[in-house]
């Protein structure tokens, strides 16, 4: 039992780190050979920083489309971004990292944990509205309901260990910091582990490279500046010298 | 009321998101290229190549290592719905190929198919399709239904912009010789003639005459149209419907004005005729080099130090955002000032130095609004900061007219709704999408209208006003309540020496009836 999860996460790991360093490598090689920002824009690097913070951290465009999609899901990912934070503590030890680093971890716990329920909701709320909006319904392909089960169920096992069916968290954290450790043999860590380790294989293939994307978008991440500066692609600069 | 051989919607005091109602477009097909050297002076197949299927693949997979735009919209997709009530054309249309995201997923489909691991071995799962004769016409015909506008690009929370995956499908059509007659046989026409119209410089000559003559008669002042001078500071580029179409030639009338009050040296060319770029509706780098190149080389040649564009919406975006990259570097202009302006820079400048004499109240017959022409307003900017795209017209407008409305905040700025022509689509055998696709336009026009007491509605670009002329009457709107904003310019100058005040009447009169 271990030891097939213990293959399992490293397999895992391996293919969500390696797919997404080929993907990330991939987008920030491909060139970008016209300034296509979507305007009005920043003309300084500073201002395209606070515009991907503003993209990232508030959603800015979503909640200018859609209000209700923009509550859900900034519920959702606030949510899960505190999950993940309390979560740190199964993987760390205190002296591994700066105190003020498990000073913050050590925080978020209380909050984390009812952070879990905010996720639930905001999934649920996504996922209703994929099912009763017709212009919505009419884009999602199944893997699009997947997801938000996928998430949900991780959720909803990870809220019975923490509310319902306590488990064995030392032994736990003692199997993930390679101290040697056996998993406990509960149901809903099995379910939890199981879909968190799909969750991480299909990461690189999926549409979760929203997470990379949003930083590579040209549209958000280009300076304003077409005018004061040229910006030539390679294969641009090819094509110049071949119509010389 | 002009006669339409399909339901024209009727305008309501909001435009409601429509249910969705599948095909209702997808009859609507632009006409393909019939005659070869459409498609062979561009550089593409003459015709649709036997081996299609395997090309556009390999087209795709060029592209998308060449333009990382691509490559990120085609995965960062969630589809999370926020584009999908934004599109001109699904909201004039029901058709859910024309939401944005629907319109993408022709394309990225058959990316997942080809290119991706989960499309390749899930195709079902992922919502992945073989690529057929069925998806590649309707590649046809729905990415030429897309003017390429970015509005769902302002709402997307990955910024993904529909209109560079209608250039990219575009491309792909192109390079298997699938193109479409009116954009590939305007840009023949450039690259031969060297304007949209394909009007050859004698004919210009003619035209340029005639102005300066009609306003000789009309000011007794000699306000001059001068082409091809060479050791002229600036070179103006306008759109070639500027020299006759209406109301475009009242905006050139008013540039030729500013430049004479300003006691400026400029000139038009011959050669660069033409400020339009068709080459970025086909997405194409190369014809949008080769159409830029041609600026260039008369700027050389005529030996000027600016370069300043006419009013001109797409025709801005490519000068404003791509020109230097394109047909730079600039460094043979005086570097006073950027390289290229917009005219409106130029004539708000003149404004603020107290060069003009302006007489606002020449404009008091009419009560005005402005129409965000999307690719101004989305992929430029008119001035110096950020949202002077937005301000520098109106401002220009204010200091000019002294009644002037902005239509609904979600229907301008950022926001701005298309005029429905734009992108490839001004052409007769596509009036079906572009009167259903200027519903949101015209129903905050009409909301203005009527709440506002507007009369008319000022636009900075060539397709809009061409669009505008066409479509108002469909909704029972009058053609001539669309103008040149530098037609408010115009009407609003005093030349200096102008004839008396009686005289002056007497012309505006003239002008008015023949407008
Ligand atoms: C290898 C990775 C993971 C392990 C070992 C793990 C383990 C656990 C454990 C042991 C609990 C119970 C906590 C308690 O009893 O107090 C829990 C709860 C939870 N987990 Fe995970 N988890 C992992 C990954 C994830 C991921 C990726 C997500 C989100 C997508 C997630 C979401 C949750 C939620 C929402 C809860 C309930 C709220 C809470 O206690 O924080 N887990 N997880
Ligand atoms: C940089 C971090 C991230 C940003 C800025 C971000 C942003 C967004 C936005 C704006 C949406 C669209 C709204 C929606 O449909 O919910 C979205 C959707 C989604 N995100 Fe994220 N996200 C991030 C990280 C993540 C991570 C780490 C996960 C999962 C592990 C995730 C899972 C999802 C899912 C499944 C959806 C689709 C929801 C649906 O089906 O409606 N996101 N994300
Ligand atoms: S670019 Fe404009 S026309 Fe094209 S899909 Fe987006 S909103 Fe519609
Ligand atoms: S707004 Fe962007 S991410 Fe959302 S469905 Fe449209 S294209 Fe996809
Ligand atoms: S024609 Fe005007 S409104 Fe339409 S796409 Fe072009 S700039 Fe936009």
């Amino acid at each position: 039992m271990s030891f097939f999860f213990a293959l399992l996460f490293i397999l895992a790991s391996i293919v969500f780190v390696v797919g997404l360093a080929l993907k990330i490598n991939q987008y920030a090689k491909t060139p970008a050979p016209l300034r296509i920002a979507t305007t009005p824009a920043p003309i300084t690097k500073t201002g395209v920083v606070m515009r991907l913070f503003r993209e990232v951290v508030f959603f800015e465009s979503l909640f200018k489309g859609t209000k209700w999609t923009w509550i859900f899901s900034w519920i959702f990912h606030m949510a899960l971004l505190l999950v993940l934070v309390r979560h740190l503590r199964y993987f760390i030890e205190p002296d591994w990292v700066p105190t003020m680093v498990w000073a913050l971890i050590e925080l978020v716990q209380p909050f984390g944990k009812y952070a879990g329920f905010a996720m639930v909701i905001g999934l649920v709320g996504l996922f209703f509205r994929r099912i009763f909006v017709d212009r919505v319904r009419y884009i999602s392909a199944p893997s699009d309901y997947l997801w938000l089960l996928v998430l949900g169920f991780i959720g909803i096992s990870g809220l019975m260990m923490s509310f319902v069916m306590h488990t064995d968290i030392v032994a736990i954290k003692e199997f993930f910091t390679f101290s040697g450790g056996q998993l406990p043999v509960d149901f809903p860590l099995i379910v939890h582990l199981s879909l968190v380790a799909l969750l991480m294989l299909l990461f690189p293939f999926s549409k979760l490279l929203h997470v990379p994307g949003v930083f590579f978008s040209p549209t958000r991440n280009m300076v304003d500046n077409p005018r004061e500066q040229r910006h030539v692609a390679p294969w641009a600069k090819a094509l110049e010298e071949e119509q010389k | 009321m002009a006669k339409a051989e399909f339901d024209v919607p009727e305008l309501q005091e909001y435009v409601d998101v429509p249910e969705l109602q599948e095909d209702t477009m997808a009859h609507v097909k632009s006409f393909v290229v019939t005659k070869p050297e459409h498609n062979t002076d561009l550089g593409f197949p003459g015709e649709l190549v036997e081996d299609w299927h395997d090309k556009a693949l390999e087209k795709l997979d060029d592209l998308r290592g060449r333009y990382r735009s691509l490559q990120v919209f085609l995965d960062a997709c969630v589809k999370c719905g926020s584009c999908t009530d934004k599109c001109h054309y699904f909201l004039g249309t029901k058709d859910p190929k024309n939401m944005p995201v629907g319109r993408q997923d022709l394309l990225r489909k058959v990316y997942r198919r080809y290119f991706t691991f989960a499309g390749k071995y899930f195709p079902k799962l992922v919502g992945a399709k073989d690529l057929t004769r069925e998806t590649l016409d309707e590649w046809y015909n729905y990415y030429h239904q897309c003017s390429q506008c970015r509005r769902c690009s302002v709402f997307c929370p990955y910024g993904i912009d529909t209109a560079e995956i209608s250039m990219a499908a575009r491309e792909i059509l192109d390079s298997i010789g699938y193109g479409q007659k009116y954009c590939n046989e305007i840009i023949g026409k450039v690259h031969k003639i060297g304007n949209n119209l394909g009007l050859p410089g004698p004919a210009l000559e003619d035209t340029l005459e005639g102005l300066e003559e009609d306003m000789e008669d009309d000011f007794g002042v000699p306000v001059k149209f001068p082409l091809n001078v060479k050791g002229a500071d600036i070179l103006l580029v306008t759109p070639s419907a500027d020299f006759f179409a209406e109301p475009h030639i009242d905006g050139l009338i008013g540039y030729g004005k500013v430049f004479h009050e300003a006691g400026a040296s400029w000139t038009l060319s011959s050669t660069a005729s033409e400020a339009g770029n068709f080459g970025m509706f086909i997405g194409s780098y190369e014809n949008m080099r080769r159409v830029s190149m041609r600026i260039r080389e008369a700027a050389q040649e005529l030996g000027v130090k600016r370069i300043i564009f006419g009013e001109c919406g797409h025709a801005w975006r490519v000068a404003y955002a791509f020109l230097n990259t394109l047909a730079g570097p600039f460094d043979f202009l005086d570097q006073k000032y950027p390289a290229p302006q917009h005219i409106l820079e130029y004539t708000w400048e003149q404004i603020q130095a107290g060069k003009l004499n302006i007489d606002k109240s020449a404009n008091d017959d009419m009560t005005l609004t402005f129409h965000d022409s999307c690719n101004v307003a989305r992929a430029t900017r008119i001035g110096d900061y950020p949202g002077s795209q937005f301000e520098t017209p109106r401002n220009v407008i204010k200091a000019v007219c002294n009644n002037y409305v902005d239509m609904h905040h979600d229907s301008i700025g950022e926001r701005t709704f298309c005029c429905g022509g734009g992108g490839g689509l001004l052409t007769d055998d596509l009036m079906e999408i572009r009167v259903k696709g200027a519903l949101p336009r015209m129903t905050e026009l009409q909301n203005v209208i009527k709440d506002k007491g507007v009369t008319h509605m000022a636009a900075i670009c060539a397709i809009c006003k061409s669009q505008f002329t066409k479509v108002l009457p469909y909704y029972g709107m009058d053609m001539d309540q669309i103008v040149s904003l530098h037609q408010l310019v115009s009407n609003a100058i005093v030349l200096t020496g102008q004839v008396t005040d009686d005289d002056e009447a007497e012309s505006d009169a003239e002008s008015e009836a023949e407008e």
